[in-house]
């Protein structure tokens, strides 16, 4: 199979052998033990928890550990792989997360306790409650990027907090325990936030674990909508 | 290329799209309407042409372009308003199946 891997701007060529159950990250750590030492990719647990391995694969941004090369591969066996997009390569196949995580600060993704302080009890929160289901709805990203480098509005408004900020703020509004509610609102109703969004729905498409920053996003603009600060 | 196949990306495009069509076509529905400031033989003049069949395969573009951003937008504003996040290739399907349709009563309401 011959593998394209986007390097300094161009594109390199390998041939590797192609193998029953092969994973693209594979692909990827056979070309850098046997072809190219130098190549820079990043990945830690190679079963779909950390999310750091996710890259372009054949222009669809992916967790490579998770995805089976017979699956991507084009008609013509090519698999072409660059850096995730819409983020700062560092070098080779590795974006700088830093603009991504810096936007979920933006977007008041830290849990602020009622009052300032945690309460010493577990706070009681029915699981069936529609607050605690949208809150489930988005709370088990990892933070992985896949939506952010599939969003159009990122590509467009590099200032765009992004689908996966915007989930988590979401999450935290229908967080019963949290008290800084108003503030997060007024955080992603900016020119940068929720109401840019054109519901491509790309982030949701793309979710390697199946969550919706979409629904998330629109969850945002009707609360804002209503007044529900 | 950006990552763009998939059905939602198309139904935002079609919105798009038939939206910046409709607007475009609003400054001539408006001309057209003022022909009636030159008295109505003017505007029943300028109607006449209504009955050429280029006119007609234009009156029905713009059949199809209104139920596409009707159907497109109801969609989006279900999405938002009232949070039906599920099945939304679906509901991309069905606005577009929805003007598909329209389209094909006025092709049989034609002549």
């Amino acid at each position: 199979m011959k593998v394209r891997i986007q390097r300094d701007g161009g594109m390199a060529e390998y041939a590797v052998a192609a193998r029953a159950s092969q994973t693209v990250l594979d692909v990827v750590t056979e070309i850098q033990r046997e072809q190219a030492p130098d190549l820079a990719y990043r990945f830690a647990c190679r079963v779909g928890m950390c999310g750091s391995c996710a890259m372009e694969v054949n222009g669809v941004a992916r967790w490579t550990c998770r995805t089976h090369v017979s699956r991507v591969v084009g008609a013509d066996g090519v698999l072409e792989l660059r850096p995730l997009a819409n983020l700062p390569v560092i070098r080779d196949l590795v974006t700088d997360m830093a603009p991504f995580f810096e936007k979920w600060s933006r977007a008041g993704g830290q849990f602020v306790p009622k009052d300032g302080v945690v309460p010493a009890e577990f706070a009681v929160v029915p699981p069936a409650s529609p607050q605690r289901r949208e809150a489930d709805a988005g709370i088990e990203c990892i933070g992985c990027g896949v939506c952010y480098a599939s969003c159009d509005i990122v590509s467009w408004n590099a200032d765009y907090l992004g689908p996966a900020a915007m989930n988590r703020a979401w999450t935290l509004v229908n967080d019963e325990r949290d008290g800084a509610r108003a503030g997060r609102l007024r955080a992603v109703a900016g020119d940068a936030g929720c109401h840019s969004c054109h519901s491509t729905q790309g982030c949701t498409e793309r979710c390697p674990k199946g969550l919706d920053p979409s629904g998330a996003i629109a969850g945002l603009k009707r609360t804002i909508f209503w007044g529900l600060a | 290329m950006r990552d763009r196949r998939h059905p939602a990306y198309w139904g935002f495009v079609l919105h798009r799209a038939s939206g910046v069509a409709l607007a475009l076509f609003l400054p001539l529905h408006f001309w057209a309407l003022g022909q009636a400031i030159h008295g109505a033989a003017a505007l029943d003049g300028f109607l006449r042409l209504v009955d050429h069949p280029l006119f007609t395969l234009a009156e029905w573009g713009l059949v199809v372009l209104l139920a596409l951003h009707l159907a497109g937008g109801l969609r989006v504003m279900a999405l938002e308003f009232l949070g039906w996040r599920h099945r939304q290739k679906d509901l991309v399907a069905a606005s577009a199946g929805f003007a598909f349709g329209i389209g094909m009563m006025f092709l049989l309401h034609v002549g």
